[in-house]
């Protein structure tokens, strides 16, 4: 909604475009986890999932017309969970690292 | 003037002075709330990520032991309900009183459709013994030592779809509400707010499975073959 009062409706083709382009990339993100990438099969996985994630956000959830005020909470909810699986992992990852005086 | 905006819309409190600025508070309002669900399911996938981490190759080869065309199938099932979800808004939007009740009424079906996938495969890993906690757990492929890092997978497996299929749960109980005041013709193009609403909570609830899947499912499958 940009303020003027009326809704943004999108058009019934635009969704199914989104649905379409959904649905291919779920047999995609499939199809390709049964060929060996190394370490980058999990890149490609994550990588197909946050593009799904925006799809679904952008368009279905309508962030695309949303007030600016959502679009800053959304992006803040996306901060904190970034906080969270960074700090997680930066304690996880780094054990081990240092030796321990007397251990 | 507050008369004839009230006129146009049932549902305007007094705290609000259009209905616009009434429906973009339930939308940021949604929003926080999809937002601490965020963090909820985030503590389970940093967990998932740690454990990971510590057993790759066990996390591989537990993956494998799923299904992933019936996952795949199951998503695409879940990306279905989403599409009309967002079809039934769309007609909220234009004010097709019979078509958001169509609309909602597809979306609860696919919900119900992906749910009795997810029992089928549930009931298979209790078939193969892959419950987590029970005595006669025992995932092929693996030396005795691994098996309690596999009965880890299966934890997070079973509590990260299982959480998510209580939201889809809760989700239909959500829908069937709606489908009951939509059939009565509470909602036209001035005031659809609970249908838009309910369906920020079901694309989220779309979202966590659209991780959850690869996650889970698509871990180094090469490995199987």
């Amino acid at each position: 909604m940009t303020g003027n009062g009326h809704t943004n409706i999108d058009s019934v083709k635009t969704y199914v475009f989104v649905l379409l382009s959904l649905l291919a990339a779920t047999i995609f993100t499939t199809v390709v986890a049964y060929v060996d990438l190394g370490p980058f099969s999990v890149v490609v996985a994550l990588t197909i999932a946050v593009c799904k994630m925006l799809l679904v956000a952008l368009f279905f959830m309508h962030i695309r017309h949303s007030t600016k005020l959502t679009r800053l909470v959304v992006a803040g909810g996306m901060l904190w969970l970034l906080i969270l699986l960074t700090l997680t992992m930066s304690d996880f990852l780094t054990r081990g690292i240092l030796g321990v005086p007397g251990k | 003037m507050a008369e004839h905006a009230q006129a146009e819309s049932l549902a305007l409190r007094v705290q609000f002075d259009t209905a616009e600025q009434q429906k973009d508070a339930s939308t940021l309002g949604m929003w926080i709330f999809l937002i601490t669900e965020i963090m909820f399911f985030g503590g389970m996938f940093a967990a998932y990520t740690v454990y990971r981490t510590w057993y790759p190759t066990v996390f591989a080869v537990a993956s494998t032991s799923l299904n992933a065309p019936i996952g795949a199938a199951n998503t695409c099932i879940l990306l279905f309900s989403s599409f009309t979800m967002v079809m039934a808004v769309r007609a909220g939007q234009l004010g097709h009183q019979k078509m958001i009740v169509l609309f909602l009424v597809l979306t609860l079906l696919f919900g119900f459709a992906f749910l009795g996938v997810k029992a089928v495969e549930w009931n298979e890993k209790f078939e193969e013994h892959h419950i987590p906690g029970q005595a006669a757990f025992h995932l092929e492929g693996l030396p005795a030592t691994q098996q309690g890092n596999a009965q880890l997978f299966f934890s997070l497996y079973f509590a990260m779809t299982g959480l998510h299929a209580l939201h889809m749960v809760i989700g239909a109980g959500i829908l069937m509400v709606l489908i009951w005041q939509a059939r009565k013709g509470r909602f036209h193009a001035a005031y659809y707010t609970p249908v838009d609403v309910a369906g920020l909570y079901w694309h989220f609830v779309d979202i966590i499975w659209i991780f959850l899947f690869p996650l889970l499912y698509l871990i180094d499958r090469h490995l199987g073959k």
